[in-house]
């Protein structure tokens, strides 16, 4: 007998954009508030772990076409490359830097670091890591 | 340029992670993982040409000034390490495809084995204490996953052993790190230096520094430490195997000798006195396991234990003569280890069996891969002409000169039993009646033969070309028995 579970759907079609954007809130509060990306990543694996145990992998891997495996090294290899690309200006490996950008529309005046991409590829790396291991073992016959 | 040293570690991190996009295409990720090997071997060589010519590179990552930010120092010793990590490294990657089937090299072989590279260089190569813990695990990570790759019920078995030791040694190792830092308030080893330096190291500092070194005894198998080692190495596939018995250990007697030549020097009548002791138990426990079994894996593995006693013995004697034989020491036991594992493991293939009792005349079938095993064991005893003799040399004068009778004679009839313990492979495995029967896979044994071949012929350079090799590791020596040329190079005072 298929149980109805109308009340989870419901609530999880809410609460997942929630938590969604409460975890890119978290990933970008990171400079100057807690937060930052390991906590943004493992807050957006949990919105996405969330959809899969409401509406099964069949239908969210349809949503989400991704292999989450391949989030892991363009992860790395995006935190790596943040590192090597101050090779080029002739700075110390990992040194970061920052700019204000005034003429951004909407957000205005904006402090832009490059901190910033070493964060997003600790996120990618996380998001990956938890959901392949999540997935993997949900998947597991 | 500064950046250069820290080079060796990006490139093989790079490495991995670029052939993590594509772990199902063997051949293109095999071709890519050989070139950027011998890649990073160049780079390593250069970067240590250049240690050569110019001093020390201290690289101060993020521009941060050196007791704040992390350091990465190139000196002559970490380099010579990291020459001669990646020198094992360009063989067993082209010994991988020829050892490990087609399944397993799919499952992210390659990255794993270019993570534990990234994990051993960056150890070698850090100058911070915190640091030197996180390349632990990444090397540590790494090494989980080549030990279980291929899932056998025994794979299984022993890493479980061997996670939950490295873990425990791990948490023992931070608790450490905030014992010091609470101690000295920093976990930059110049600093640390200086530090304890000025305090003469307390009774507190002489605790953390036996602490810290049992975090290290533990991952380099020194006695009483070493049971988890020996069932652990033999399980998983030979190249495996091969990287683990190189160097895995060998980290943790660098970090030994790393810490106790710089930071925890005031007090060698406690601590130094205690490494002789421990290293004659350990070669001692370490070559009566090599002459127990009949396994020419085991024998292999059992003889790990009895060369890092001969690395600590080094360290313990404390003399500029014995800190030299450890070293050279060091780099020989890497090399000639490299090759005896990959030997091991082409003839437990060729032969179809590990148990010495079942093989007989394989020297008839095989003989290239005869001789080069019996040039690798007459190099691991230190008969002259080969590597194993300078370094044994060394550490016996070193004794000799501090009047340490009872450790030369430990070391002395352990190096004969070294001998015995592995010339019984030669003698009942190669000599013998030639087996008709046997139908020998000549193929198979060229293709074996020539990255072992590449290993040897380092070992015999290090045994004949001394005289090139020895000023750079006596220099080594001096400068490690004045650590105030590390703190100053480091601190910039």
């Amino acid at each position: 007998m298929r149980t109805n579970d109308l009340i989870l759907r419901t609530t999880t079609n809410l609460i997942a954009f929630i938590l969604l954007a409460f975890s890119v809130y978290l990933f970008l509060a990171g400079h100057n508030a807690p937060g930052g990306g390991f906590i943004g990543g493992l807050m957006t694996a949990a919105a996405i772990v969330l959809m899969y145990m409401t509406y099964g992998f069949e239908s969210v891997s349809k949503i989400i076409p991704i292999n989450f495996r391949f989030l892991i090294p363009v992860g790395l290899l995006i935190a790596v490359l943040t590192g090597i690309g101050s090779f080029l200006f002739g700075a110390p490996f990992l040194s970061q830097t920052f700019g204000h950008f005034s003429e951004i529309p909407i957000l205005g005046d904006v402090e832009l670091a490059t901190a910033m991409l070493f964060d997003l590829g600790v996120y990618l790396t996380v998001v990956g890591v938890t959901l392949t291991i999540i997935l993997t073992i949900a998947n597991d016959q | 340029m500064s950046n250069l040293a820290v080079l060796p570690i990006i490139v093989p991190l790079l490495a991995g992670i670029i052939a993590a996009f594509i772990p199902r295409k063997t051949t293109v990720v095999r071709i890519f993982s050989r070139v950027m090997t011998i890649v990073n071997l160049a780079i390593a060589m250069y970067v240590g040409f250049e240690v050569y010519q110019n001093g020390s590179i201290i690289l101060e990552t993020g521009g941060w000034k050196a007791p704040f930010g992390i350091v990465i120092v190139a000196d002559m010793l970490s380099v010579l390490l990291v020459i001669t990590t990646n020198i094992i490294g360009v063989a067993c990657v082209f010994f991988a495809s020829r050892s490990l089937t087609d399944k397993q090299e799919s499952f992210y072989f390659y990255t794993f084995f270019f993570l534990l590279i990234t994990g051993v260089s960056g150890a070698f190569l850090t100058g911070d204490l915190f640091n030197l813990f996180v390349f632990f695990e990444v090397l540590l990570m790494a090494s989980y996953g080549l030990l279980v790759l291929g899932g056998n019920k025994v794979q299984f078995r022993e890493s479980i052993k061997y996670i939950l030791i490295n873990l425990f040694s791990s948490m023992l190792f931070v608790t450490v790190v905030a014992f010091l830092y609470s101690v000295v308030g920093t976990v930059n080893m110049a600093q640390i230096a200086q530090r304890v330096q000025e305090v003469e190291q307390q009774g507190i500092l002489t605790t953390i520094g036996i602490l810290l070194f049992f975090v290290f005894a533990t991952k380099a198998a020194i006695f009483p430490l070493y049971y988890w080692l020996p069932k652990s190495y033999i399980v998983p596939n030979p190249v495996v195997s091969a990287l683990f018995g190189a160097l895995l250990t060998k980290v943790g007697i660098y970090s030994i000798i790393r810490v106790f030549t710089l930071i925890f020097i005031h007090d060698t009548a406690m601590t130094h006195q205690l490494f002789i002791w421990l290293a004659a138990f350990t070669m001692i426990f370490g070559v009566i396991g090599a002459l127990s079994t009949n396994n020419v894996k085991l024998i292999v593995v059992y003889n790990i234990i009895p060369a890092i006693g001969f690395m600590l013995m080094g360290i313990g004697l404390y003399s500029e003569t014995a800190v030299a034989g450890s070293i050279y020491y060091l780099l020989h036991d890497m090399v000639v280890k490299g090759a005896l594992f990959l030997l091991v493991g082409a003839i437990v293939a060729l032969a179809g069996t590990s148990d010495l009792r079942k093989m007989n005349g394989l020297i008839h079938h095989y003989p290239v891969i005869g001789w080069m095993f019996l040039i690798s064991t007459v190099a691991l005893a230190g008969i002259p002409p080969f590597s194993g003799f300078v370094g044994k040399l060394l550490l016996l004068q070193g004794g000799l000169e501090q009047g340490n009778i009872a450790i030369v004679i430990v070391g002395l009839v352990t190096s004969l039993l070294i001998l015995f313990s592995m010339i019984r492979i030669f003698i009942r495995g190669f000599w013998g009646e030639k087996d008709e029967s046997f139908t020998p896979d000549k193929k198979k044994a060229r293709a074996f033969a020539w990255p072992i071949g590449c290993l040897v012929a380092i070992t015999i350079f290090l045994g004949v070309g001394a005289e090139f090799v020895y000023p750079i590791v006596a220099d080594i020596s001096t400068y490690l028995l004045d650590p105030s040329l590390y703190i100053d190079s480091v601190l910039k005072e």
